[in-house]
């Protein structure tokens, strides 16, 4: 979705990440992000699909410096944040923002919606009073609040126009990379339209980079350049968005795909139906082997014993499934299904659709 | 039971018909009115999905028919017929006979329907107990059986949890289990599935259809997500501030949707096989209860308003056949060059 084409400069360095939760020595320890590798391109929108305990709000948490990491690190544009002293830690910070789910919890009650979004400025000491109030206004309209709203409470406005506050206030400190975290899940479709047009114009402005952390297929596709599919911690699989959205070459990528309430009647009825069985497991005795093995429709022995290496596939394709070579030759030689084109150009759209 | 069934199939073939539906509530500052002339009707073994996003009276209209309105604070007019009889006017001792024997509910958030100090087995016997004249342990044999309906792996241990031993799709499996144990003939599923994962949620839907196939259960499925009610319902109507706004097969509706508004949800959606851009989004928001625009109450949203919208909208029925009977409210429907999707 962003307009000018991301950079090669990275934003984002995120390198064998770790993080856990719990005493080892009590048999407690949750490693919530076990072992997570990827880079943010600067100016790109980079999506984190996955199901509640998959890890995701975890590593956004991370991301911007909230969370330590247990293993394995995340270098914010070349810099590692975590050798930072607390002092310059949150300085640093303010460049890396998150905009959470819950506009509600996210607002104190007893504040106008202006004071809040003067708040990062007033503890950042940037600024006179008037010079931080002009700044909020501003904001406010870019994310298309009027002025009127922001001598309301938070009671006084609805969630959609919270949300918008949210942002606005965000966007506060000029952040260079802003996370994300199921920020349309809690609002009514069209709502969310409006907020993902607000998202997209709000990048193509400030060119910033987006992390957007979301359990919504069809959002995080919309939206991003590339995705990361996340299970168990662990990313299954990334790449371009459209392409493994479209064509996914990890079974969980399929599945959740498969579970996607379809619209269109047409497209529901060429697809096949994957149910899993089972949820997830217990986040404190992992599965042996691929992680994915308890639910995976494709399972076979070797899943139950080995893990599964994260390799590139195809240009950009990185998946982590020890069948995923199979899977990528089931797709060339079905001709992409749906995904392709129809008849002439069908090698040629074949390849497109897999990169 | 019996009475009831020979009253409806020999009656007529809708199992609720609700006709001309308001229900006013009351708050510190008065009486609202929170749904106007809702008029729907579910027949036999039918799955009905109810769109609309939050607000529209969609939960409302599924809490008046079973009436778990605070009586006080509450009025509500028009009729609701269920098997023969009118639930607006019904006692509460007759509606203790309906409520979860004939007509039952599954809830959004399992864990605040479920009571947290009974174990899960107790509390379907309990509503069995309620209904037929059974022992405790027949009871207990049943509510095992019915667990055991809902895909839960070792039924009998699971019948000695607490809720908050049990996962939030286990929940809503038992939360199932209850709900269909009495092989009620309507269950009404507000929002079922959206505090769920995908995966997770396309299981239960699985399950709920599959079930209320077998013992022969209508649904009235209410919902804000579209595709689900593409993929399960025969008939859909869209509610829009207190209004049904649009009815009729799902199939049609969304082909062609004939309500502006329905036609601005269907595209507000973000589609994979669509090219991607800025999305269709409907401008506004829905009006407050105490300041309902006089004529449609669309109107200040819908990009096709003009002057014969600022006169109420009445609902327009088309087809013949009882089966294929779209309605819309809409006065400019048949100028209106609606697209739908997939069409």
């Amino acid at each position: 979705m962003s307009v000018g084409a991301p950079s090669e400069e990275t934003a984002l360095d995120v390198n064998d990440l770790h993080v856990s939760f719990g005493n080892p020595r009590r048999g407690s320890l949750i490693r919530a992000v076990d072992g997570v590798s990827f880079s943010v391109r600067k100016g790109e929108i980079f999506g984190v699909i996955g199901e509640s305990g998959s890890g995701k709000s975890t590593l956004g948490r991370c991301l911007v410096g909230l969370l330590s990491p247990s293993g394995g690190g995340v270098l914010h544009d070349g810099v590692d944040p975590f050798r930072f002293s607390r002092r310059e830690l949150n300085r640093h910070r303010r460049k890396y923002q998150i905009v959470s789910q819950d506009p509600n919890a996210a607002f104190d009650p007893r504040m106008t919606i202006l004071q809040s979004i003067c708040e990062p400025l007033n503890i950042a000491g940037e600024g006179t009073r008037a010079e931080r109030r002009e700044k909020a206004f501003a904001m406010l309209d870019r994310v298309s609040l009027s002025a009127e709203m922001a001598n309301r409470y938070p009671h006084e406005i609805s969630g959609g126009q919270k949300q918008r506050a949210n942002i606005a206030r965000a966007l506060m400190l000029d952040p260079n990379v802003i996370v994300c975290d199921e920020v349309v899940a809690a609002l009514d479709v069209s709502i969310q339209a409006d907020m993902l047009n607000l998202f997209a114009r709000l990048q193509e402005q400030f060119g910033l980079t987006y992390v957007f952390i979301s359990h919504d297929l069809r959002v995080v596709s919309h939206i991003s350049d590339r995705v990361a599919v996340m299970y168990f911690g662990k990313i299954v699989e990334f790449g371009p968005a459209h392409a493994v959205i479209e064509t996914p070459l990890h079974p969980y990528t399929e599945a959740l795909r498969s579970a996607e309430p379809e619209i269109n009647p047409a497209a529901a009825e060429a697809r096949q139906r994957i149910i899993l069985q089972g949820e997830i497991p217990s986040a404190i005795a992992p599965p042996s082997g691929c992680r994915f093995h308890t639910r995976c429709p494709r399972v076979r022995d070797i899943c139950r014993t080995q893990e599964p290496q994260q390799r590139q596939l195809l240009p950009g394709r990185h998946v982590a499934c020890h069948f995923a070579e199979e899977m990528l030759g089931d797709r060339e030689k079905s001709g992409l299904g749906h995904a392709g084109g129809n008849g002439a150009d069908h090698a040629a759209s074949a390849t497109n659709a897999l990169t | 039971m019996q009475q009831l069934a020979e009253t409806t199939t020999a009656g007529q073939d809708t199992l609720l018909d609700i006709q001309n539906l308001t229900l006013s509530l009351r708050d510190q500052s008065g009486w609202v009115e929170v749904l106007n002339n809702v008029s729907l009707s579910v027949k036999p073994k039918e799955i009905l999905g109810v769109v609309g996003e939050s607000g529209c009276g969609k939960s409302m209209t599924a809490l008046s028919v079973l009436r778990l309105l605070p009586p006080r604070d509450s009025r509500l007019g028009g009729k609701i017929m269920f098997g023969g009889q009118n639930l607006v006017s019904c006692s509460e001792s007759q509606m203790n006979g309906i409520r979860g024997r004939h007509i039952s509910m599954i809830f959004q958030e399992p864990m605040s329907a479920l009571d947290p100090v009974f174990t899960v087995g107790y509390q379907i016997e309990e509503t069995l107990r309620r209904h037929f004249k059974l022992d405790r342990r027949e009871a207990a044999e049943r509510a095992v059986a019915a667990l055991d309906s809902v895909g839960i792996a070792s039924p009998r241990r699971v019948a000695t949890l607490y809720p908050m031993n049990l996962s939030g799709g286990m929940r809503q499996r038992v939360m199932i289990a209850m709900a269909l144990v009495c092989e009620p003939r309507l269950l009404i599923a507000d929002e079922p599935t959206t505090a769920l994962d995908v995966t997770i949620q396309a299981q239960i839907m699985d399950l709920l259809l599959g079930l209320a196939d077998r013992t022969g259960t209508a649904i009235m499925f209410i919902t804000h997500n579209l595709g689900l009610v593409a993929q399960s319902c025969h008939r859909m109507v869209t509610m829009y501030a207190g209004q049904v706004v649009e009815g009729g097969p799902v199939k049609d509706v969304i082909a062609g949707p004939r309500h502006p508004y329905t036609a601005g949800l269907l595209h507000s959606i973000p589609d994979s096989n669509r090219a991607r851009g800025t999305l269709p989004s409907i401008a506004g928001r829905v009006p407050s209860l105490r300041h309902m625009p006089k004529g449609c109450r669309f109107g200040p949203r819908c990009s096709y308003s003009m002057q014969p919208c600022e006169l109420p909208q009445n609902i327009e029925n088309e087809g013949v056949a009882d089966i294929d009977r779209r309605e819309v409210r809409c006065n400019r429907w048949e100028e209106l060059e609606l697209r739908g999707v997939g069409a």
